[in-house]
């Protein structure tokens, strides 16, 4: 039965027809260093679904206690930025893919271009966040803040004929529901700007036309980071802005 | 070896990975696995060494009914800094870290895991942890106890929070990136004819832990991120007088914390596999279900963390689930335990070192897995709860089996990590002496529970002292116990035998590379057999030329 | 022999397998326990002798020597699993009657209620009655207790009764026992709750009900000298927890107060007299000290004007601590 283990000897494979694409010293061909790149970032992922499922975990525990007074919370949200931010980051999960292609064919002038395009559709993302937040800490909409303070709105008070206790209450947890939106959409907003910050460093190499057919891993990886990125928007999204709308209120 | 008296000559050094470069920068930057083990090995055993003072100086506060040596509240410190160090900076990282990183590789044929580089910044990430850990407790210490529960730990408490939950939160990062790096490295650098069910055990240990590792530690990360979010930024997540719900934070923290006791005991039992079958000379019994049952745990692990909160005030039938889904964990443990001993039957079982602690191993863990069961029976939960009889349990489980596992595994591979070997007697008398203290130290703690005494009490009622004088009497002899072995681990590296390539006698790749390996791990091409094969023809020729030639260790 | 008889009753009255039994629920629980501890011990003798049994039987001869051809016996495979899930099943069906029964009150309970704060029980009798930290109950009544907390998790924990519960801040937990034997029972906090958890805790008085009955009208009181009864009551309040022989962060001393010129937060100072003693222990929020925070909660209406006058009367015969030295426990605490 016994079999030798004839390419892992003491000897390291050396580049043989592959360009100057760098293969890894323990790896014994393209293939396997490309197929262990991205089993590890599938397994990365898996753990940053974990991550935000903490938060997710949250927020569907509180919400279902605590379903009308989510959704009046919600309400203060705005669904228009919220929904531009949506298409934003819809467009910039083309131009990344279109950059993953670019770099499989290593075709240089589309992959950095392709690049610029999702860096500068992540700023956008990111620009618009800061405007939302802006506007939530000006209205007293933020928990870290000594002055928070969320005002029922009087129609809500006397569609649901609310009494004084029950109004203070959903005060409260109005502020539970804005400190779980600045803990997810904060983390997620986090994640674009190290993605951000990732294109940054992955232009460089673009630029000097280090990827093609055997070498692109580096892209392809981090297209799946920020296909992740964008997807635990596309659920953030509704579960933060939409649901519960057609609740009625001011 | 032991003829090199006769070749005066000087001959040109052995190029190793320990001596292929001196310098420290080599070190500090070392992508190789086997270096990156070792600066694991060093930071661990110093993290073991500062949560053994805390244990200490905890035993001897217990001495007297009274908190006279320390104040309540440097004793609150004492017991959390003991748990916080123990659990996320030396018993998370302590097998999967150093054993994991040192054989894994070698047992798969490969020479190194598939992200080397990653591998170094695990360990800088586990290190900036344990500098938060360490800044923590110096600067005036933390008091929530291992567990953080809220609100004390986000609004009450006035210690170190912020610092020791950071450190915890980092190093939980190094956790989950060793994970994703072993489970690469099992499923694409394997050796060819390296089989799933070829592979050793304990790399089906390390497959389960993994698994784990990725799975439970973000949740654990997120957790404490909202807790130190609420005590800086007052976000109510947790705290009742924001509108939070602290039982909340116990169901994140154990569906973390749950899984993370497997991620403790998972390695050590891949070690005991290893240990019962080489110092027994035969194949380990029930190879798949030993396997499968790794995987089992670690499933089953995710599925049972509400036992911790029976008595949080959740509903009856909730309560029932759990309970019901904890004693099944019985099952794959039970699988475990018998095919070891079964292994045993008509081997030829060495009592060396490493057995000693396999088979104390064995014994700790079974009377921590039953306890156990008795803490997941409903019946009896609330009164033990939160009692020493916990305390009791959990260091059975965890000293008795996750310690006993790294220290055999350290005896055994010790060799194949130096080139050294290390006294005989010596270690012997210390697995002896650890055994003895450890069961004088813990099992009066059983007796004490069940008579109530309430656990993370500085001062207690006076009945319950001469019960408590035992404990303190055996944590003496179990800290002389772990003591020895730095000394003779010491004499060793300096004064020890040259260790030959196979020690032990054993089957496993690991055993086919130089002790201590060269750089890339092998001289020759190892030799992929059916696992765990002593009657392999060649093998057993091997064996017996082996035991003729080298120098074999003496019978127990 | 003989000794041995003579020996063993008086060890297992000094090592007991289990606390008094002192509830209705507690023979059922011991019970379970007991039931557990025998499996245990038969399966760790059973496997710790297997393994030594087989590894004597079976150690190596002769250097070189390796084990014996390889076998598989599925039958063992399937026992190791069969046993441990009988009797782990088993053992949940017997475990889970035994906790319904713990958790659900009778119909009839009588209700009670507790408080748990840093670092002290407060106790309410169904007719209005105030205790702290000792609590006081009839004998053979069922008792369900609500249980709150004002600011951390607590954990309310009586041995002799087999009970525990959280008490978890912003709900409300239950917990119910019924005392089938009159006597003292220790209460602990099993719930780690900061500084003076291990001081969280206190004694269950358990009264036949007449008695019971009579202490209730007040007339149970022990009878003492104004001092000592106000000593009594300094402990029984957990006074003693913020105010000790020295400052600390929670309270000042009371040592040595009687008599001296103290300043308030306010700015003016005063003379401690009787008359300030009496307002800071009824309406303390009133002439705080400089440095403290306003914590002290109102004992109005949880002490008689009677149980004042022996608070004031112990609070004046406290003489000032000899000069403070350096104590091993801020050595060590450091």
């Amino acid at each position: 039965m016994a079999e030798q283990a004839s390419a892992h000897g003491a000897h390291v494979p050396a580049h043989t027809g592959h360009g100057d694409a760098p293969l890894a010293h323990h790896f014994n061909s393209y293939e396997q260093q490309r197929e262990a790149s991205s089993l590890g970032m599938w397994f990365f992922i898996a753990q940053e679904v974990l991550f935000f499922g903490g938060l997710f975990t949250v927020y569907l525990v509180y919400r279902s206690r605590n379903a009308l007074d989510f959704a009046i919370a919600s309400s203060e949200l705005d669904v228009f930025w919220g929904g531009l931010n949506t298409a934003v980051l819809i467009a910039s999960s083309f131009t990344m893919a279109m950059a993953v292609r670019a770099a499989q064919l290593g075709k240089r002038n589309p992959l950095v271009l392709f690049l610029i395009l999702t860096l500068l559709l992540g700023g956008v993302f990111v620009g618009i966040k800061y405007i939302e937040y802006t506007a939530k800490i000006e209205h007293h909409l933020f928990p870290g803040m000594s002055d928070f303070h969320f005002e029922v709105p009087p129609t809500v008070v006397e569609h649901f004929a609310l009494s004084a206790e029950r109004v203070a209450v959903m005060q409260q947890r109005a502020r539970v529901f804005f400190s779980i939106y600045f803990a997810m959409t904060g983390l997620h907003a986090l994640h674009m700007l190290i993605g951000m910050g990732l294109i940054v460093w992955l232009l460089f190499p673009a630029w000097k036309g280090r990827f093609n057919h055997d070498y692109h891993n580096p892209i392809e990886n981090f297209g799946l980071y920020w296909h992740f990125v964008d997807l635990v928007w596309i659920f953030l999204f509704p579960l933060l802005y939409l649901l519960g709308r057609n609740i009625p209120h001011a | 070896m032991s003829s090199a008296t006769t070749v005066p000559a000087p001959r040109p050094p052995e190029k190793n990975y320990l001596n292929a470069d001196w310098s420290l920068k080599s070190w500090l930057l070392s992508v190789d696995h086997k270096r990156i083990a070792i600066l694991y090995l060093v930071s661990v055993s110093a993290f073991f060494m500062v949560g053994g003072l805390f244990a200490m100086m905890i035993r001897i506060e217990l001495l007297t009914p009274a908190a006279d040596l320390l104040s309540t509240d440097s004793y609150n410190r004492m017991f959390t800094q003991h748990g916080v160090v123990m659990i996320f900076f030396f018993l998370i990282p302590s097998i999967p870290a150093v054993f994991g990183n040192f054989v894994l590789p070698l047992m798969l044929g490969t020479i190194d895991v598939a992200f080397p580089r990653l591998n170094l910044a695990s360990w800088y990430i586990y290190s900036l942890g344990g500098l938060f850990g360490v800044c923590a407790i110096l600067f005036g210490g933390v008091d929530t106890g291992w567990t953080f529960y809220t609100p004390l730990s986000s609004v009450y408490s006035n210690s170190n929070v912020l610092l020791a939950a950071m450190g915890a939160f980092i190093a939980g990062f190094s956790s989950i990136l060793t994970g994703m790096n072993f489970l690469v490295t099992i499923h694409r650098m394997r050796a060819p004819g390296m089989g799933w069910f070829r592979l050793p055990l304990f790399v089906w240990a390390m497959y389960a832990t993994s698994i784990i590792n990725i799975l439970g530690t973000p949740v654990i990360a997120i957790t404490l991120l909202l807790v130190m979010a609420e005590r800086v930024a007052k976000l109510g997540i947790f705290d009742p007088a924001l509108g939070g719900d602290p039982v909340l934070f116990q169901h994140l923290f154990w569906f973390y914390s749950h899984p993370a006791v497997y991620i403790m005991i998972l390695p050590a039992m891949g070690v005991i596999s290893e240990l019962i079958a080489a110092f027994s000379r035969k194949r380990i019994f029930g190879y798949k279900f030993v396997a499968y049952s790794s995987v089992g745990i670690a499933v089953l692990g995710f599925l049972v963390w509400a036992h911790h909160m029976f008595t949080s005030g959740m509903s009856i039938y909730a309560a029932t689930v759990f309970s019901v889904l904890t004693m099944l964990i019985a099952v794959p443990t039970a699988v475990k335990v018998i095919n070891w001993i079964t292994t045993m039957y008509r081997g030829s079982v060495a009592w060396e070192t490493p057995m000693l602690y396999a088979v104390g191993f064995i014994g700790l863990f079974t009377i921590g897995g039953l306890t156990g069961l008795m803490l997941a029976t409903l019946g009896i939960n609330p009164h033990l709860h939160d009692t020493y009889f916990v305390v009791a349990h959990f260091h059975y489980v965890m000293v008795g089996g996750a310690i006993m596992g790294f220290m055999g595994a350290l005896h055994y591979w010790w060799p194949k990590m130096t080139g050294r070997m290390y006294a005989q007697g010596w270690s012997k008398l210390s697995a002896i002496l650890i055994f003895a203290g450890f069961n004088l130290t813990f099992f009066p703690q059983f007796l004490l529970g069940y008579m109530g005494m309430p656990r993370r009490y500085a001062s207690y009622p006076e009945e319950f002292q001469v019960l408590n004088v035992m404990s303190s009497a055996g944590a003496s002899i179990l800290g002389v116990g772990y003591l020895l072995p730095a000394v003779y681990f010491g004499w060793s590296l300096w004064y020890g035998e040259k260790a030959s390539r196979n020690p032990w006698g054993a089957v496993g790749l690991e055993w086919q590379a130089p002790s201590p390996p060269p750089v890339h791990n092998w001289d020759r091409d190892p030799v992929v057999t059916e696992v765990y094969d002593y009657t392999d023809e060649t093998i057993v020729r091997e064996l017996r030329q082996r035991a003729a030639i080298a120098r074999e260790v003496p019978i127990g | 022999m003989e000794t041995l008889r003579q020996f063993l009753p008086s060890f297992f009255q000094h090592l007991p397998l289990y606390p008094e039994q002192a509830s209705t629920v507690a023979p059922a629980v011991d019970a379970l326990y007991l039931a557990w501890v025998a499996l245990s011990l038969i399966f760790s003798v059973l496997i710790v002798g297997a393994t030594v049994y087989l590894g004597v039987r079976y150690r190596r001869r002769r250097v070189g020597d390796a084990g014996e051809a390889d076998f598989e016996a599925p039958a063992v495979e399937l026992l190791s699993m069969a046993v441990p899930f009988v009797i782990a099943m088993a053992m949940f069906v017997w475990g889970t009657k035994v906790y319904i029964d713990l958790r659900r009150p009778p119909e009839d309970a009588v209700e009670y209620f507790a408080f748990g704060k840093q670092w002290m029980w407060k106790y309410q009798h169904p007719n209005g009655l105030r205790q702290i930290n000792d609590l006081t109950i009839p004998v053979d009544t069922p008792i369900k207790m609500t249980l709150a907390s004002e600011d951390v998790l607590h954990a309310f924990f009586v041995p002799a009764f087999r009970v525990k519960q959280d008490v978890v801040p912003g709900r409300y937990n239950v917990v119910w026992f019924e005392a089938t034997k009159t006597g003292q029972f220790r209460m602990f906090c099993a719930e780690y709750c900061g500084t003076d958890h291990s001081k969280m805790g206190g004694i269950v008085t358990v009264l036949e009900k007449e008695e019971y009955e009579a202490w209730l009208r007040g007339e149970g009181q022990p009878t003492a000298s104004p001092a000592a009864a106000g000593e009594d009551l300094f402990t029984s309040l957990a006074c003693s927890t913020c105010h000790g022989v020295e400052d600390s962060e929670r309270g000042p001393s009371l040592h040595g107060l009687f008599g001296s010129e103290v300043r308030l937060a306010s700015g003016t100072t005063i003379e401690v007299d009787e008359r300030y003693l009496r307002e800071s222990i009824l309406n303390p929020l009133q002439k705080v000290r400089p440095g403290y925070l306003p914590l002290m909660p109102t004992y109005a209406g949880q002490v008689t004007e009677e149980q004042v006058v022996s608070l004031v009367t112990y609070i004046k015969g406290l003489t000032a601590p000899p000069a403070p030295e350096a104590g091993l426990a801020e050595v060590a605490g450091g």
